[in-house]
């Protein structure tokens, strides 16, 4: 079992796949990492030897910016719009799309299930 | 996509002199504008701006967060105030 960037233990699985289990890396992040370290593509996580470990967390630690502190980042940027009273954070507070997207239908993403009005027949 | 940077920032001219004059005189008064297109400058802090949302001047004081934001996204042009709760017997009328 391979601890990576903190809580994150990814399994049996490619080393390439199994970096992405960590927030804040996805498939280019990893495939870059398996790169500079040296892994080929088809080995699995529990292959790995403890120097490749140790140089895929320091690599981590150095160059990418992971799991809570990546959320908190996120997170302090969209507060930062809500605090400032612009049209996007009042799109935060409100629960609905930021990008211009329409409401009109759809946007279930932003707002959640849909909730039945009554008395809306045809 | 984001605006060229070899362009500059976007802001309509009588603004700055505007508020160049509103900082070094007594700071106070409002500017009413109706450019929401503008952007928001570091000069610009500190500067009340009126900013027309189609129907009146909404006050925005600019502080240092806004620095790179539109005049319009402070001064929302809708107002929608939430569906009114369904009503049964209207319905069945």
């Amino acid at each position: 079992m391979a601890r990576i960037a903190g809580v994150n233990i990814p399994t049996n699985k490619r080393v390439l796949i199994a970096l992405t289990y960590i927030y804040g890396i996805g498939d280019k992040a990893a495939s870059d990492i398996c790169e500079k370290v040296g892994i080929p593509t088809e080995r699995r996580v529990n292959q790995l030897t403890d120097a490749e470990v140790l140089q895929i967390r320091e690599m981590i630690d150095r160059d990418y910016r992971v799991e809570g502190d990546l959320r908190r980042e996120t997170a302090i940027n969209i507060k930062r719009l809500m605090d400032l009273g612009c049209y996007r954070g009042l799109r935060h507070r409100r629960g609905l799309p930021v990008h211009g997207q329409r409401t009109h239908t759809n946007a279930r993403t932003r707002k959640g299930p849909a909730k039945a009005i009554a008395g809306k027949k045809k | 996509m984001a605006r060229s940077v070899w362009k500059g920032p976007f802001v309509d001219g009588y603004l700055l002199k505007k508020a160049d004059a509103a900082r070094s005189s007594g700071r106070k008064e409002i500017i009413k504008t109706w450019s929401r297109r503008s952007t928001v400058l570091p000069q610009f802090v500190g500067v009340t701006f009126g900013v027309y949302n189609g129907r009146k001047f909404i006050p925005v004081n600019i502080t240092e967060d806004m620095v790179g934001h539109k005049l319009g996204e402070f001064s929302p042009t809708r107002t929608f105030t939430g569906h009114t709760a369904a009503d049964k017997k209207a319905k069945r009328d």
